[in-house]
């Protein structure tokens, strides 16, 4: 039986460990702390963390005056509101400084589920890989977003965190380590490359041993960090198989497809399957129901492999 | 009022005077920018750069300093005339203004130049950014207080009813806020465009403590500026009644003043009224 926890809780746990170890670090919330995990540390830290109601515009400006007087700010709110409402302050209050603010926000993609369209964030990637000086990190699991909130705190400059709200599988062990700016090759193999993100990772690596036995060979790369791309990586995996699908719960437009298509286009040009959200809102429903209606499931990452290979030179 | 009270405001009105003449200079060789609300605003800033803020000009990230945000970035060459008078940087730098290269962007840029406090310009941002700063100071125990300079206009932005909100909620008494009620933005009088009056009655409703003054007047400006000091369980809004483009006659209550420059020709003659005056 395969573990299951949500980037979220992996969040909520790490931050507090965090807090004990920088003093600087200061948390605020848009009251959305029980979802978002922050509570875990505003019982831990009262006095540094700052509830900010509901007004994200507001949340991210005073982060930007925190970070501007020493501290270390995580902003955490549900991702499309904290890339869509608050995205002028984000821009010019927080990325054109430069300033040491964390974006960490929960609830992007898809599986946020029932809520629906209003709540599914499909475009936070493209918004906030387009803003100079802003890291972009998309973690795959619970393991990896310990290790990326870490590296977030750890390195300065605005660094924008995706996490998601269902309990999703483990993947990484615990001798995986999260390098900042590094692609990470889950599996090796000759014939075609998955270049994905998030829960999209756990789903590649499912229809690459589908694959495996009809006698292909798939390699399986995790792009957790989406900004700065790993371009020798990426270009490298591209060489090696001359197929590549990329896999997010995101839109085909502005996310990791667009990242990838845009480094390959430029260095090393080969066929290039985006499996994502296609140009749509979301919906109401499970997320399990969601993703199949979605075509973000591992059958259609499966047939999203075999389109590429057909189109091989 | 003593002597010393007498010769500071002295010295207050012919530092004035030099940053209106710096701020018509850069304005003009650059070609472009927003003389109206850098003219109403020029006493508000000089009272705080000259006698107000606690400031280290050699060392500009002083920890202990006090913070002015000018939340109405468009104001930027009042706050540069202000902070090379000051001894942030060289005099002889306001000329770059706006010009490929120069650390005085056309709104300010946090970063570039000393004593530029926080990156702003998008209207409604700065007093979000004067509260985290607040907060922090709070936190770090620190007795540093935060100013922040907003716009009549600017308080048509929803961000800065959220940012009044939350500074009420959060007990900030290191806030201190400005505003500069000229009555104009870019296309009429305020009240026209979209009324945000009742000015006082809105802050007070919000939480603040809040007086109003002559925003020219150096005496009515000190005076309230030491009464904010002295509100320490809430934020205090400074309401300062300001006329646009202040200082020079034809760009006086001018709303097709915000934001052109005066060419050569206009700039002699400004420079004149503004010397001419006493």
């Amino acid at each position: 039986m395969e573990r299951k926890i949500s980037t979220r809780d992996a969040y909520g746990k790490v931050l507090v460990e965090l807090g004990r170890r920088y003093p600087e670090l200061v948390v605020l919330d848009a009251d959305l702390s029980k979802s978002t995990k922050t509570s875990e540390f505003a019982k831990h830290y009262p006095e540094r963390f700052f509830e900010m109601g509901i007004a994200e515009q507001n949340m991210m400006g005073t982060a930007a005056g925190l970070a501007l007087s020493g501290k270390i700010p995580c902003a955490s709110t549900f991702a499309v509101f904290a890339t869509g409402r608050a995205y002028d302050q984000i821009r010019n209050a927080i990325a054109y400084p430069g300033l040491n603010v964390k974006i960490i926000a929960s609830h992007a993609g898809i599986t946020v589920g029932e809520d629906g369209a209003s709540h599914q964030s499909i475009e936070d990637i493209s918004l906030m890989r387009t803003l100079p000086n802003m890291t972009v990190i998309v973690p795959a699991d619970a393991v990896e977003t310990a290790q990326a909130v870490t590296a977030a705190v750890e390195m300065r400059g605005p660094c924008y965190i995706r996490l998601g709200r269902p309990a999703v599988p483990v993947i990484l062990g615990d001798d995986y380590h999260f390098q900042l700016g590094r692609a990470a090759v889950l599996r090796e193999g000759k014939d075609a490359v998955v270049f994905a993100a998030g829960i999209m990772v756990h789903k590649a690596l499912k229809a690459a041993s589908v694959l495996e036995a009809e006698g292909l060979e798939v390699a399986v790369v995790n792009v957790s960090t989406i900004k700065p791309l790993d371009h020798g990586t990426i270009v490298k995996w591209a060489k090696k198989t001359r197929a590549v699908v990329t896999a997010e719960e995101h839109s085909i437009y502005g996310g990791l497809g667009s990242a990838v298509a845009e480094v390959l286009g430029e260095e090393y040009p080969v066929p290039v399957i985006r499996v994502g959200v296609k140009d749509r809102f979301g919906e109401s429903g499970s997320p399990d129901e969601l993703l199949t209606a979605f075509q973000l499931n591992t059958d259609s990452l499966v047939n999203a492999i075999k389109k590429a290979l057909g189109r091989k030179k | 009022m003593t002597e010393a009270q007498e010769e500071l405001i002295r010295d207050l009105e012919a530092k004035a005077k030099t940053i209106r003449k710096n701020i018509i200079s850069m304005l003009a060789e650059a070609g472009s920018g927003h003389p109206g609300g850098s003219l109403s605003s020029v006493e508000i800033v000089t009272a705080l750069y000259f006698s107000v803020l606690r400031l280290k000009p050699e060392e500009p990230l002083w920890q202990d300093r006090d913070r002015f945000v000018l939340s109405k970035g468009h104001a930027a060459p009042l706050l540069y005339a202000a902070l090379a008078e000051r001894g942030f940087f060289p005099v002889d730098e306001l000329l770059t203004l706006r010009k490929l290269g120069s650390r005085l962007q056309g709104h300010p840029a946090w970063g570039m130049l000393p004593g530029v406090e926080a990156s702003t310009g998008s209207l409604g941002q700065g007093l979000s950014i004067g509260l985290g700063m607040a907060l922090a100071g709070r936190l770090d125990q620190r007795d540093y207080r935060v100013y922040v300079l907003l716009g009549d206009g600017e308080s048509q932005e929803g961000q800065v009813w959220e940012a009044a909100m939350a500074a009420a909620h959060y007990r900030a008494g290191n806030l201190t806020a400005i505003l500069d009620y000229n009555g104009l933005q870019i296309d009429g009088p305020i009240e026209e465009v979209m009324s945000p009056l009742p000015l006082p009655d809105k802050w007070r409703a919000f939480g603040w403590e809040v007086r109003e003054v002559d925003g020219h007047n150096f005496r009515d400006l000190l005076t309230a500026f030491d009464w904010a000091q002295k509100v320490n369980d809430k934020p205090s809004m400074i309401i300062a009644h300001t006329i646009k483009g202040k200082g020079v006659s034809f760009m006086e209550g001018m709303v097709d003043w915000h934001g052109k420059a005066p060419d050569k020709k206009m700039a002699g003659q400004a420079l004149e009224e503004i010397g001419a005056e006493s």
